[in-house]
């Protein structure tokens, strides 16, 4: 193995270093940390992007002592180097361009907490581009949901409080759905690990055998992710929620963490649930719906409003929707057509 | 149906927590009892999760008088996920109550119909 291909893990276990550090040190340093950590996380992620490029390798790396299917697994490739570098990179960009402004908006007793969740926010999204096993993709959604609290919330004064409430409460109604969808998988497939996931799922729906079970799970599992990413119609929280934050803030959670949300569905559709079985349960009718009606509503809605932030919010909201819309259109074996981000709204 | 219901009365009853749970998150005004809906709703799963994992006349993973069969043990890795579950859960209410807190001193209502206005 190539010392290249520890990278995905070198940037999640740097990543925890760092938070932890920055929790002992004081909030200068606290800030340095992060902005090191993200700028070397561009950096191993585009090497690892441009190893896997040039050799056209994607490969598993087991975490831990267990092979699969027992073990914990990470999988990389250009895709997965890829969209963690871009995450980084966006990460990087919002907290250097909002940097006058966090050390306005955040009390000086939380600015050192505040780097601490841009560090967790970071590895969430790094862990979610590259596992390989849902229930770790779970865990990470959760850390994912709190950073993003904890970022929304930290700012001083303004209805940051109440926003970040009601950004909690969908994304845990979203991470319920989700778990209870992974865990009726599981029962029904026995297994974690995203291949044979989708061996056993493939396996079973050409037998015929429990496909009412199959799809309730997939369902679930779908539509908890999609209300996490503001589904249409729950995306009518998301500007509201973004626009109270810190411009540094908004930038991570719209330009980002609810993009990580979307590759993770797009991952767990085109890897675990298979497009064929995807379109032949009628998630994909389902999510092409409401794709097609978010784009259309976030655009209105985008008409209609009254404060920039809010039209550029849901401005952003409705290209958000083509991402879920490229699934729904189910282009067999290319997780690329609509799925690509556009573009990356600003705060 | 009822037949299949009354053998699955655990699946039946972890659902039905379940449902309680997200409907409470959902709909309820008071932050307060949204965040019990969350435990309410996280115990609907872990219930679902261990009920899952056992089975009848098995006993616990831990190997003792060197019985190495895998028939004699229920499936450990529910029993992880659960763990694993509930310290994500514990941690998330947490937080949720640390909101719940600071909203409450600043604006003095849970109400969250009041608080939007």
């Amino acid at each position: 193995m190539s010392f290249v291909q520890n990278f995905p893990f070198f940037s999640i276990i740097l990543s925890l270093v760092c938070a932890v550090v920055s929790f002992a040190a004081n909030a200068r340093w606290a800030r340095r940390l992060s902005i090191f950590l993200l700028s070397a996380s561009v950096v191993l992620q585009g090497s690892l992007l441009v190893y896997c490029t040039v050799h056209h390798v994607r490969y598993s790396y087991m975490m831990g002592h267990y092979p699969a299917p027992w073990g914990n697994e990470l999988t990389a490739g250009i895709l997965e180097s890829f969209l963690a570098m871009l995450f980084a990179g966006v990460m990087l960009l919002s907290v250097l361009g909002g940097m006058r402004r966090i050390l306005q908006d955040v009390p000086a007793d939380k600015q050192k907490l505040y780097w601490v969740m841009v560090d967790l926010a970071h590895v969430a999204l790094v862990a979610l581009c590259y596992t390989n096993d849902i229930f770790t993709g779970y865990v990470f959604i959760e850390v994912l949901t709190i950073a993003s609290c904890a970022l929304l919330s930290v700012r001083r004064g303004g209805r940051a409080l109440i926003a970040s409430a009601r950004y909690m409460i969908f994304a845990l109604m979203g991470s319920g759905l989700f778990l209870i969808g992974v865990i009726f998988t599981y029962s029904v497939t026995g297994h974690l690990l995203f291949p044979q996931l989708h061996t056993a799922i493939a396996d079973l729906w050409a037998s015929g055998g429990h496909r009412f079970s199959v799809t309730m799970s997939l369902g679930l599992i779908t539509a908890g992710l999609a209300i996490k990413s503001g589904l249409f119609p729950f995306h009518l929280w998301m500007p509201d929620t973004y626009g109270q934050a810190t411009p540094a803030s908004s930038g991570i959670l719209s330009g980002v963490v609810s993009k990580g949300y979307i590759v993770f569905l797009i991952k767990v559709i085109y890897q675990v649930i298979g497009i064929d079985v995807f379109a032949a349960s009628g998630i994909q009718t389902v999510l092409l719906l409401f794709g097609i009606g978010g784009m259309i509503a976030g655009s209105v809605s985008a008409i209609f409003a009254r404060r920039l932030t809010t039209m550029i919010a849901f401005s952003s909201a409705a290209p958000d929707r083509l991402h879920l819309h490229g699934p729904g259109q189910g282009n067999g074996g290319r997780p690329g057509g609509g799925a690509v981000p556009g573009r990356v709204p600003c705060p | 149906m009822l037949k299949a219901l009354a053998s699955n009365y655990e699946l039946v009853v972890a659902i039905l927590v379940f449902v309680i749970g997200f409907c409470m998150l959902l709909f309820d005004r008071n932050l307060l009892k949204k965040v019990i809906g969350l435990d309410i709703m996280d115990s609907g799963v872990f219930l679902l999760l261990a009920d899952r994992g056992y089975i009848t006349g098995r006993t616990v993973p831990i190997i003792v008088d060197g019985v190495t069969s895998m028939e004699h043990y229920v499936n450990p890795i529910p029993a992880g996920l659960v763990l694993t579950g509930i310290v994500v859960s514990v941690s998330v209410s947490a937080v949720m109550l640390s909101l719940t807190v600071r909203i409450y001193q600043t604006y003095r209502t849970l109400d969250m119909d009041k608080l939007y206005i």
